[in-house]
């Protein structure tokens, strides 16, 4: 649901941050807060509990410059990953251009990314997409962490399609441009065929 | 599906910016802006310089969704109208052609009445600005048929590239 202005010459895109609870989706945007020019970005908005859990979402808008001529903005989304939080979710996906799921890669949260994975699929359908033929992207986070899983059994677990695949330590800010950057392809790409 | 659900051409944003600022005239407010219901600044007019319109644009879309859920939730099909009252400024939401969200920003120079009063007719005018524009969509799509015409056609790799670059 690509927003494109002709008369002010601009290009709005969604992209929505999906993932279990504590995996790391706002840690994802705080990076790309800090390290984009400040006048590029507008503030980074939480509405989030006192205990910093995502209460509805987080939002960061960004401007990454012009392609064709028209100014390219990026609306980035997190959803609250808190299984009870559904309602939000949904209402967060409307509209959505582009998905990154971000994965914890930690053994014991196996569980919560195959059941947010699902949970995704499902709220998408609802809202009238199909994660099929959605620009997404997986992001397998907490890599630094000693627990983790090997990333070819993630990915035979998590991978939906053909989707692009990217380690990261978000806390760190390894791999958090290179999954946006991945998704922004795909989106933009998208507006190539059919728009 | 990645066809863009709205396009908004030169004639109708210039339309459209003449029907809010006379609204805000009207209506005596502070501010008047339009957002669609995915978050997306569609105009705005009126003293925006000190406003972060963008999280204003976002945050209403956000708080509309929540309404409409809850409005669900017991059965309504919307609530259509929302109003946060404030010490000194107010925000008045509606919802335009079902799908654009028209907000007005209004302090003790105006009234809630005044307000709600206005909006109704500006709404109408909206109203008929917006089915114009689904059928322009339309209407270039069916006459392009799957090659309706887009200003990215010719995207390359480089171009996403360079957006990257800094």
């Amino acid at each position: 649901m690509t927003f494109i202005n002709y008369a002010s010459r601009e290009i709005n895109c969604k992209i929505v941050y999906y993932g279990p609870g504590l995996c790391g989706k706002t840690t994802n945007l705080q990076h790309i807060y800090d390290k984009t020019n400040p006048n590029a970005k507008g503030k980074l908005i939480s509405l989030a509990t006192e205990t910093d859990r995502t209460l509805f979402f987080d939002f960061l808008p960004l401007e990454l410059g012009t392609v064709r001529g028209f100014k390219t903005r990026f609306h980035l989304y997190t959803v609250p990953g808190q299984v009870f939080y559904d309602a939000s979710r949904k209402l967060i996906l409307k509209g959505v251009d582009g998905v990154i799921f971000v994965a914890d890669s930690q053994e014991e949260r196996m569980d919560a990314n195959a059941e947010s994975v699902d949970n995704l699929q499902l709220n998408l359908k609802t809202q009238g997409y199909d994660l099929m033929t959605l620009p997404y992207v997986l992001q397998l986070n907490k890599r630094d962490l000693p627990n983790v899983v090997p990333v070819d059994e993630m990915v035979r677990t998590l991978k939906k399609k053909e989707e692009p695949v990217f380690e990261a330590v978000a806390s760190k800010g390894m791999g958090v441009f290179e999954t946006l950057k991945g998704v922004a392809k795909l989106v933009l790409s998208e507006l190539t065929k059919t728009a | 599906m990645a066809a863009p659900d709205i396009v908004m051409y030169e004639e109708e944003f210039n339309q459209i910016k003449q029907i809010i600022s006379k609204l805000r005239v009207d209506a005596n407010g502070k501010v008047v802006f339009l957002v669609d219901k995915n978050g997306q600044q569609i105009a705005a007019h009126g003293d925006i310089e000190n406003l972060d319109t963008t999280s204003l644009a976002s945050l209403t879309a956000g708080n509309v969704a929540a309404t409409d859920g809850l409005a669900r939730l017991i059965g309504e099909k919307e609530f259509s109208i929302l109003f946060h009252e404030g010490e000194k400024d107010n925000i008045h939401i509606s919802i335009v052609a079902q799908r654009v969200i028209l907000v007005v920003i209004f302090d003790e120079r105006s009234s809630l009445g005044l307000v709600r009063l206005r909006v109704k007719k500006a709404s109408a005018e909206l109203n008929e600005v917006f089915a114009r524009i689904m059928s322009k969509v339309e209407k270039e799509k069916a006459a392009a048929g799957a090659a309706f015409e887009s200003p990215f056609a010719e995207i390359t790799d480089e171009d996403i590239d360079s957006l990257f670059s800094e």
